[in-house]
């Protein structure tokens, strides 16, 4: 049996972690460690939702001594945690907050007492023990499961750390949640295995990081995400020093790595992986696009489908995204495969999508669709045929099975959807479909009719604005606009140039349909729409 | 009183209306009901939402929020409570 220690700090005074009330030395935490282990319930599997980074660690940790495994599924609705309960009925919840509303049985994390004088062991673990089962959202509704051994884990965390260079004493800061396969690796595995010592914060808001950051002494080594970097840079607070960032679940822009670089004086390394596969390969953004596999990872290509191998990777698995190898350990990352959401790092199958919301007893039919990216952040949008029921109870519905970040917006009901004669919807489709009842319209900067309509003082004619209005509500109604006419109107305010112009339909009790068009708090015109008689 | 009343009303509609434009929602910003929920059920926001209108706050208000202080789900527990908090804290 081979074995690797769960720890890699050299001496017991080594420091583990930083928590609320200070530095934690690796006897205090081997001995917590030991201490929640001798309680923690009989059943083989755990989900581990300590809040607390540090307790997250002990709690991982005594689970590992005890041959336990965590669970770490995508998310927490109420559906997942059945599928959970199904996959492990033995499964219970370790969790540090009153407000954990998960439907488990429950075990809260204990006080602890001060360590023992005399120097505890670190624990060997066998390299093939499992540790983790991640799961992915799978296309068929039923999350997919992904067992980790231990051997696999500490390969990924130690070539992650080797892509850091010589940093000795680090200490790291997550913003990412280490119930996720990027923090659990990133942000506690690491520090194990290299030792660091972890932060028991999880900050969220910019302040919060500037904060827990100076909490804790340099080097510093800060694990985050594009959202979060990008709102840290656009707080314009003053970052303490920091030895180096980390960055994945989603591209980062070019220009934001430039950004971050020179905001916080560091090297800037991104990650690249998956929940299947772990992290496998990383690139500096500033110093060129093309990413970097971990040693001993290669590509398995075969006509148009690429899957990574090697080391822990056993059997190879699919990648989700679209990768030209360029030399011997070098690749380009080409965007991900339709089927493939990741909205903020969550992802998700849009075939998984589609199958549950047809799947709802409401729907008679319905569709996923995700706009072209133009954002840091893409929405959703769904349409369906429900009859007799509305958004509100049909988001309800969702959300019991989905993360709110795949919760559609907008939704729109329609009578029908622009099914093909083989009954594919083509995302062309779906996407003149959106574009026509997206209520929202900004008036373009350079619309034709500014020309003359004043010359230095463009206003958006009301002809032009009543067409748009006609146009946008028919289709909304799946009514043909050529049958209908706008029957009066008052105009209470001029459209200009970059207004944002919302387009707002209530049907009146009488039958009348009536529009509103709103700029901010500002009233741009309403009026009535009735057939041409 | 009155005139407390009133400028907390007028805050109320200038943070909804900062809420509608940084989040692209689909409601105009005076049928964003003062009460109600804005994570889950209620507008139905999120944590990446609530990221992009602290950003915008803090900008406009002069104040950084942060998850410890106060309770952070309270804060962003409505539109009330969200103009309650900045009120209370802005510099701006």
């Amino acid at each position: 049996m081979t074995a690797l220690p769960l720890l890699s700090h050299p001496r017991a005074d080594s420091i583990v972690a930083y928590r609320a009330d200070g530095a934690v030395t690796r006897q205090q935490f081997l001995s917590e460690v030991h201490q929640l282990a001798s309680q923690l319930p009989d059943g083989q599997h755990l989900l581990n939702l300590c809040n607390d980074r540090y307790r997250f660690s002990v709690g991982l940790a005594a689970a590992i001594l005890k041959n336990k495994i965590s669970l770490l599924p995508p998310t927490q609705t109420p559906e997942v945690i059945r599928q959970i309960k199904q996959f492990a009925p033995d499964v219970f919840c370790l969790a540090d907050s009153e407000q954990c509303a998960v439907d488990l049985p429950r075990f809260n994390y204990p006080a602890m007492a001060v360590s023992p004088p005399e120097e505890i062991a670190i624990p060997q673990i066998d390299c093939s023990q499992q540790i983790a089962i991640v799961f992915t959202s799978g296309s068929t509704g039923i999350p997919k499961p992904h067992p980790k051994t231990w051997a696999g884990l500490v390969d990924s965390v130690q070539f992650e750390a080797g892509r850091l260079g010589a940093l000795d004493n680090a200490t790291i800061i997550g913003t990412v949640p280490p119930q996720h396969m990027y923090g659990f690796e990133s942000t506690v595995l690491m520090a194990w295995c290299n030792g660091f010592a972890l932060s028991h914060t999880q900050p969220f808001f910019p302040a919060d990081i500037c904060d827990a950051l100076s909490s804790v002494p340099s080097p510093r080594v800060l694990i985050s995400s594009p959202l979060h970097l990008r709102t840290l840079l656009n707080a314009e607070l003053a970052i303490p020093e920091l030895a180096h960032v980390m960055s994945a679940t989603a591209p980062l822009s070019e220009q934001l790595a430039h950004d971050i670089e020179a905001r916080c004086s560091c090297p800037l390394t991104e990650i690249y992986g998956s929940t299947e596969t772990g992290q496998i390969a990383s690139r500096r953004p500033t110093q060129g696009p093309a990413w970097q596999l971990f040693p001993g990872i290669r590509w398995l290509i075969e006509k148009d489908s690429v899957r990574a191998a090697g080391l822990h990777i056993v059997p190879p698995v699919l990648m989700n995204d679209m990768i030209e190898p360029v030399a011997d350990d070098l690749f380009l990352l080409h965007g991900r495969m339709a089927d493939m959401i990741n909205i903020a790092g969550k992802r998700h199958s849009l075939a998984g999508l589609n199958h549950l919301l047809n799947s709802l007893p409401c729907i008679l039919d319905g569709a996923f669709y995700m706009p072209d990216e133009t954002a840091d952040v893409t929405r959703l949008a769904a349409a369906v045929v429900a009859p007799g029921i509305n958004a509100e109870t049909l988001l309800a519905a969702l959300r019991e099975h989905l993360d709110p970040v795949f919760l559609p917006r907008p939704l729109l009901f329609v009578d029908a959807l622009p099914r093909n004669s083989t009954g594919k919807l083509p995302h062309s489709t779906l996407k003149a479909l959106f574009q026509a009842h997206h209520p929202v319209w900004t008036v373009p900067l350079d619309h034709p009719t500014f020309a003359g309509h004043f010359p230095g003082h463009p206003i958006l004619p009301g002809v032009v604005l009543l067409d748009e209005a006609l146009h946008r509500i028919a289709q909304m109604h799946g009514m043909t606009p050529d049958r209908y006419e706008i029957s009066s109107v008052k105009f209470t305010s001029p459209a200009r140039p970059g207004d944002r112009l919302l387009f707002q339909q209530t049907t009146l009790p009488n039958g009348t349909m009536r529009f509103d068009i709103t700029s901010g708090s500002r009233k741009i015109a309403s009026g009535n729409i009735a057939p041409i008689p | 009183m009155q005139d407390n009343q009133k400028s907390e009303s007028t805050l109320q509609n200038e943070v909804a209306q900062l809420m509608v434009e940084c989040l692209n929602l689909e409601v105009a910003a005076e049928q964003i009901s003062p009460d109600t929920p804005l994570y889950g059920d209620g507008l139905g926001l999120d944590s990446i939402d609530i990221l992009e209108i602290s950003l915008a706050i803090s900008k406009r208000y002069g104040l950084q929020l942060r998850s410890d202080g106060a309770d952070n789900k309270q804060i962003f527990g409505s539109l009330r409570s969200l103009t309650t908090y900045i009120a209370a804290h802005r510099t701006l």
